[in-house]
């Protein structure tokens, strides 16, 4: 981007990149971390929130091999390499689904609700899928 | 920030997913069938007279139009927005998050 589109070069910015939908039947949990890889490429501060059904993307031990689709579970591991880790897991959506606050395919940070709207709420831009 | 809602309430949780997650000096825009749940007497609606008293709730009036609904039959404090108010309401938050 040039700087005539009002945008100062280097500037970092923070992302958050919210996650609301179980993997495998929509396209959204892919998409999303497609482009939480291509943000990577341009330096900004990342952050990933999980929650409501989106909790079941981070889960370890996603086997889709029986639905025919791509295990994608694996590339979340491929973040910490582009420095991408604050990763969050709101502590509400796992007890709603009867899940524990660990087993997961990553480092993540089990957080409150109240704590995922305070960072939801430090953002420069929100990210929804 | 300012929180949009796309999800009509009688269909998906949505709008409580997204009430539970503000904070001080945020807004909610109700646009496309979302904003079937700023109707007085539903479920919503009472979700809604309650996050009224910290936070201010719009809809867009071409949305409600479109579905028939009349601005009567709003939630009492609920604010109509056209397609400009919905830019002015952009510009004077921080942010947007869209719950899809």
């Amino acid at each position: 981007m040039s700087a005539e589109d009002g945008d100062t070069p280097g500037v970092i910015k923070r992302f958050l990149f919210v996650n609301r939908k179980a993997p495998y039947g929509t396209i959204y949990a892919l998409e999303a971390l497609e482009v939480v890889l291509i943000s990577a490429a341009f330096d900004q501060d990342v952050s990933l929130a999980f929650l409501d059904d989106g909790v079941y993307q981070v889960l370890a031990g996603n086997d889709p091999s029986g639905i025919g689709m791509k295990n994608f579970s694996p590339t979340y591991r491929a973040l910490d390499d582009y420095d991408i880790t604050k990763l969050y897991v709101e502590r509400e959506s796992l007890q709603e689904r009867g899940l524990p606050e660990d087993g997961f395919v990553v480092p993540v940070s089990v957080v409150s609700r109240a704590e995922m709207a305070a960072i939801m709420s430090q953002q420069d831009v929100v990210l929804s899928f | 920030m300012l929180h949009t809602v796309n999800k009509s309430p009688f269909a998906s949780p949505t709008l409580t997913q997204c009430v539970g997650h503000l904070t001080d000096g945020a807004a909610v825009l109700l646009i496309e069938d979302a904003v079937v749940g700023a109707t007085e007497g539903t479920a919503s609606g009472a979700l809604l007279a309650k996050c009224l008293k910290t936070h201010p709730v719009y809809v867009l009036r071409p949305d409600l139009m479109a579905r028939g609904i009349g601005e009567g039959r709003l939630v009492k404090g609920v604010q109509c927005v056209d397609y400009a108010g919905f830019v002015t309401l952009v510009t004077e938050h921080d942010a947007v998050q869209s719950w899809l």
